[in-house]
C-alpha cells in the first residue's frame, strides 16, 4: 500500500441493511458543504450508491479492482448492518448485478482496505435490524451489540493497522463523519483517539447532556411529564442524556437541533444495543420512583439526596415551566441591576 | 433474444437489480428486484406501541418523517386523538421540509447526472448539462447543497434533527416554537424561495405552479433561465414525454393535512377520478421470497420464504381492486388535478418527463404553502394532545395511518393486541411502483414502463432504461423494509 500516492486519500462507501440516512445525512454538511469538506481533505470518491455517476458495469469492474488490489483502496465505508441470513447465507442481501451476498463483498474488501470506517450504529454493532428476535440476522462489521467480534471477527485490523472505526449514531451527524475522515487524511486518528467501542474519542469524550438546553430543569428535577412540555425529559419520558457518548448538544444538527431540542428522548442511538432498551423508548424505567438508568459517573446515593435537595428548592418559575409547553412564568427583572 | 441483468444501479435510495429481455433492440419485458430485507414488521411485532415512533422512521433515511407520520396517524387512528392547529401544521411543514428536500435532492443529485454521461456528447445542450450537472464537481453543487442543508434547519428547529426525529407525535409535535423562533422560520422558508426561484426556475413561484398547459409552458419556457428550462430543453431532444409510461393508473393518499384540509387531495386517476376506498388496497406475494397469499394489510403477513418457486424479489406487489398503480408526484398532481399536469398526461401519458416535472411544480407550489402555515402558528398555543387517564390509547384496536411521502402514497396498518403491537404492515410508495408481478402475471409499474425502452447494441447498461427507472425516484429500503 503506497501511503504517499500523490492524490489524496481514495474513498469507497457501501451500504447494506440500513436505511441511507447516514448518508442523506452526510449531505446536511455546512460551511463547507460536503463535496468541498472531502475535496480539501483530499478524499476521492471511488464510487458512492448514492452520489457517483457510475452504475452497473462500471462498478462491477470497480468493485472487483479494489478486491483483487489493482485499484488500491484507501477507505472502505460501510453503511448498514451485514446481514448473515438466512441461515448464515448473507441472502437477505444479495448485492445487486453480483449475486453474491454482500457480507461477502464486505469481507473480501475489507481485507484490502488501509481504513476501514462503519458509518453508523447499524455497521458499528448491528443496530436497529438486530431488534426483536433480530430476523436477519444483523450484525456490525466488528461487534454484535456490545460483544466483540461481529462480520470481521475481533482480531481484525485493517492494513493501516487500525480495527473497524465505529462512527455510531443513528443517524450519524455529518461531523462525526467528516472529522473522521479529516483525521484520516491528516494521520490524526491513532488507537488512542478511539473509545473502548473504538469510536472516535472526537465525539464520544462527551455525554449528550452536556449543553443540553434542559440543563435548569435538570438541576431542580423539574421534569416533563408529557410531549412538548419543556422540563428535563430523563424522569419520565425516557431520557438517555446523561448516560450517552455524543456531542449532540454542543455540536449540534441541522443548524440548531438536537433530540432533546427537539423535545424528545436521547434514545442512546450511538451505544450497542440502544434498538432494544428493555422498556419503551420514552417511558423512564423506575425502581421506587427512582429511574435505574442514572447518569453516568454517579453514585446512586448522591444523586438520590441531591434530586430530593434540588427538587425541594425548585424555582416556581422552573416547576411550572417544566409541565407547559412555553414559558408561563418569565425570568424576573430586577430593578436593582445584576451584581 | 439477449438478458441484461442491471446493478449495481446507483442513485437510486437503496439497492435495486433490473433484468431486461431485449429483442430487436427493445425492452421486451422486465423484472424489478428489490435485493435487501431487513424485517421491520417483523421486529415491530411484540414491541409497546409507541416504540413504533422509534422504529418505523429507520426504515428510511430520506422519507424518515413520512415514516414516522405513517406510524403516528396509524397510532392517532387507532385511538382517537386530534391534534391542535399548532400541530397538524407543524406536521405539514416538517412533512414538506422533508418532501422538498427529496425532490431538490432527486434533481439535482440522482436524476439529472445521467445528462452528463459521455454517450450525450454530441448533443447541442450537452457541454451546459455536463458542466451543470455532472456528479460532485457540477457547477449546481454550489448552489444546491447549502441551499439544502438551510432548507433542513426548518428541522433542526421544529424537529431536533433529520432524520430519525421522534418530534411528530399521535398528539402533534413535541416541538414549540417561540416566537423568536417563528421568525427564523420565516427567515429560512424565503432564503429556500430565493435559492428555487433564481436556480431552478428563475421566475417567481407563483408564475411556475400557475402555469395551465403545455402552451402556457411552451411560452414560459422561451428565452428563459434555470434549470428547469434546462431540463425542458434535454426532454425535447430526447423525447423524455414519450419514455417511460406505465398504466396511467394514479393513487394519491392526500398529503398535507392542515386546519383547512389536504393541500393535494387523496383519491385515484384512472381515466377519471374516483374517491380513494381503502378496502380495496392487497398485497400479493405470489412473486416475492415471501409465504403466504394475497391479503389486505390489515390481515397481511411477513414471513420470509427464501426458496419460493417464480419469486424474484423479496418485495410484495400491492394492488387496488385487483390493479396496478403508479404513486408520487405526479399521482398526487393528476389527482389534484393540476391543469399542467393533466394536460401533459391527457397528451403523452405519465413519463418520465411528466415525473419529473411533478416534482418541480411541487416545489413550486408547496413553498408558498409553507409560508402560510408558518404564518398561522400560534405560540403559546398547544402543540401535542395525549392520551389521558381516562381516555388511555386502548389496549386492543386497529389503525391505519395513510399518508403521502415525497414518492408517493404510504400506508401503515397497526392491530394492537394486550397493549402490544400484535401486527404492522407497510406499503411504501416504491412498493407500489417497483411492485413484481401479481398471481395474473401483472407485471408492476416500473415494469410495464421499461418495456419497449430503446436499447443500442454496445450499451451494458442502457441509459434511457436509467432514466425510466430514476424517474420514479425510488426509494429501495422502504420498497420492502
Amino acid at each position: 500500500m503506497n501511503a504517499s500516492r500523490q492524490d489524496g486519500l481514495n474513498l469507497l462507501w457501501l451500504q447494506s441493511g440500513g436505511c441511507g440516512g447516514c448518508t442523506l445525512s452526510l449531505l446536511n454538511a455546512e460551511q463547507p458543504h460536503l463535496y468541498q469538506q472531502l475535496d480539501q481533505a483530499g478524499i476521492r470518491l471511488l464510487w458512492h450508491p448514492s452520489l457517483s455517476l457510475e452504475t452497473g458495469r462500471a462498478v462491477l469492474d470497480l468493485l472487483a479492482a479494489c478486491e483483487d488490489g489493482r485499484e488500491p483502496l484507501d477507505i472502505l465505508c460501510v453503511e448498514g448492518s451485514l446481514l448473515t441470513g438466512p441461515k448464515g447465507t448473507g441472502r437477505f442481501h444479495v448485492l445487486s448485478g453480483t449475486g453474491r451476498p454482500m457480507i461477502d463483498w464486505v469481507r473480501g474488501l475489507a481485507a484490502r482496505a488501509r481504513h476501514v470506517v462503519a458509518v453508523g450504529t447499524c455497521a458499528a454493532f448491528g443496530g436497529v435490524p438486530a431488534a426483536g428476535d433480530n430476523p436477519t440476522g444483523a450484525l456490525g462489521l466488528q461487534y454484535d451489540g456490545d460483544l466483540a467480534g461481529g462480520l470481521l471477527g475481533q482480531g481484525f485490523r485493517a492494513a493501516g493497522g487500525l480495527p473497524v472505526i465505529n462512527v455510531a449514531g443513528c443517524p450519524t451527524h455529518p461531523g462525526w463523519v467528516l472529522d473522521t475522515l479529516l483525521a484520516l487524511s491528516l494521520d490524526r486518528l491513532a488507537a488512542p483517539d478511539l473509545d473502548p467501542l473504538n469510536r472516535p474519542r472526537l465525539y464520544t469524550d462527551q455525554l449528550v447532556h452536556h449543553g443540553c438546553p434542559r440543563n435548569e430543569y435538570y438541576e431542580f428535577k423539574a421534569s416533563a411529564e408529557k410531549p412538548s412540555d419543556q422540563g428535563c425529559l430523563m424522569e419520565n419520558l425516557g431520557c438517555k442524556g446523561t448516560q450517552a457518548h455524543a456531542d449532540c448538544n454542543t455540536r449540534l444538527w441541522n443548524g440548531s437541533g438536537s433530540c432533546v431540542r427537539g423535545g424528545y428522548a436521547c434514545v442512546s442511538c450511538t451505544e450497542p444495543r440502544f434498538e432494544e432498551p428493555g422498556h419503551p423508548f420514552a417511558e423512564t424505567p423506575k425502581i421506587a420512583g427512582i429511574p435505574i438508568g442514572l447518569p453516568s459517573d454517579m453514585p446512586k446515593a448522591w444523586f438520590v439526596a441531591l434530586a430530593a435537595l434540588s427538587k425541594s428548592a425548585t424555582p416556581r418559575r422552573v416547576r411550572e415551566n417544566a409541565v407547559a409547553d412555553h414559558a408561563v412564568v418569565t425570568p424576573a427583572v430586577r430593578k436593582t441591576g445584576l451584581r | 433474444m439477449t438478458e441484461l441483468i442491471l446493478g449495481p444501479f446507483n442513485r437510486v435510495e437503496g439497492d435495486l437489480e433490473v433484468r431486461l429481455t431485449i429483442a430487436e433492440g427493445r425492452v421486451q419485458s422486465a423484472r424489478v428486484s428489490s435485493p435487501l430485507y431487513r424485517g421491520f414488521e417483523e421486529i415491530l411485532t411484540g414491541k409497546a406501541p409507541g416504540d413504533a415512533l422509534v422504529i418505523a422512521p429507520r426504515i428510511c433515511g430520506i422519507c424518515s418523517v413520512s415514516q414516522s407520520h405513517a406510524a403516528a396517524a396509524a397510532l392517532r387512528r387507532l385511538g382517537g386523538l386530534e391534534p391542535p392547529a399548532n400541530g397538524r401544521l407543524a406536521t405539514c411543514l416538517i412533512s414538506a421540509c422533508e418532501n422538498l428536500a427529496d425532490h431538490l435532492t432527486h434533481f439535482y443529485l440522482f436524476f439529472m447526472p445521467d445528462f452528463a454521461r459521455p454517450q450525450y456528447r454530441d448533443r447541442a445542450w450537452f457541454d451546459q448539462a455536463e458542466r451543470r450537472f455532472r456528479p460532485i464537481t457540477g457547477t449546481a453543487m454550489e448552489a444546491v447543497l447549502p441551499a439544502r442543508a438551510e432548507l433542513m434547519h426548518l428541522m433542526g428547529l421544529m424537529a431536533g434533527r433529520w432524520p430519525h426525529t421522534l418530534s411528530l407525535q399521535p398528539g402533534g409535535s413535541t416541538r414549540p416554537l417561540t416566537a423568536a423562533e417563528l421568525l427564523r422560520l420565516l427567515t429560512l422558508l424565503r432564503t429556500f424561495r430565493g435559492f428555487l426561484e433564481r436556480h431552478t426556475f428563475g421566475d417567481r413561484l407563483e408564475s411556475v405552479s400557475g402555469l395551465d398547459g403545455l402552451e402556457a409552458l411552451g411560452r414560459w419556457r422561451e428565452g428563459r433561465a434555470g434549470d428547469l428550462a434546462r431540463f425542458l430543453d434535454v426532454a425535447e431532444d430526447l423525447g423524455l414525454a414519450g419514455l417511460g409510461r406505465a398504466n396511467d393508473h394514479f393513487l394519491s393518499f392526500g398529503a398535507y393535512r392542515s386546519p383547512d384540509g389536504h393541500l393535494f387531495p387523496s383519491g385515484v386517476w384512472d381515466g377519471v377520478p374516483h374517491a380513494l376506498d381503502s378496502r380495496l388496497i392487497t398485497e400479493d406475494p405470489s412473486h416475492a421470497w415471501m409465504a403466504g397469499d394475497t391479503r389486505a394489510p390489515a390481515q397481511g403477513l411477513t414471513r420470509p420464504a427464501p426458496d419460493r418457486p417464480g419469486a424474484y424479489t423479496w418485495c410484495k406487489a400491492p394492488r387496488y381492486g385487483g390493479g396496478v398503480m403508479e404513486t408520487g408526484a405526479l399521482a398526487r398532481q393528476m389527482v389534484a388535478g393540476h391543469p399542467l399536469i393533466r394536460d401533459l398526461v391527457a397528451r403523452s401519458g405519465g413519463s418520465v418527463l411528466a415525473r419529473v416535472l411533478s416534482r418541480l411544480l411541487e416545489l413550486a407550489i408547496v413553498v408558498p404553502e409553507m409560508e402560510r402555515w408558518a404564518q398561522a402558528l400560534r405560540p403559546g398555543e398547544p402543540w401535542c394532545r395525549t392520551w389521558q387517564h381516562k381516555a388511555p390509547l386502548p389496549e386492543e384496536g386497529s389503525g391505519a395511518g395513510l399518508v403521502e411521502a415525497a414518492r408517493g402514497a404510504l400506508g401503515h396498518w397497526l392491530t394492537l393486541r394486550q397493549g402490544r403491537i400484535a401486527a404492522y404492515q407497510i406499503i411504501a410508495p416504491t412498493t407500489w411502483n417497483f411492485s413484481p408481478r401479481d398471481q395474473e402475471g401483472t407485471p408492476g409499474a416500473l415494469e410495464q414502463a421499461l418495456v419497449g425502452v430503446a436499447v443500442a447494441e454496445d450499451e451494458d447498461t442502457p441509459v434511457a432504461v436509467q432514466h425510466v427507472v430514476r424517474s420514479f425516484d425510488p426509494c429501495m429500503v422502504c420498497t420492502v423494509h
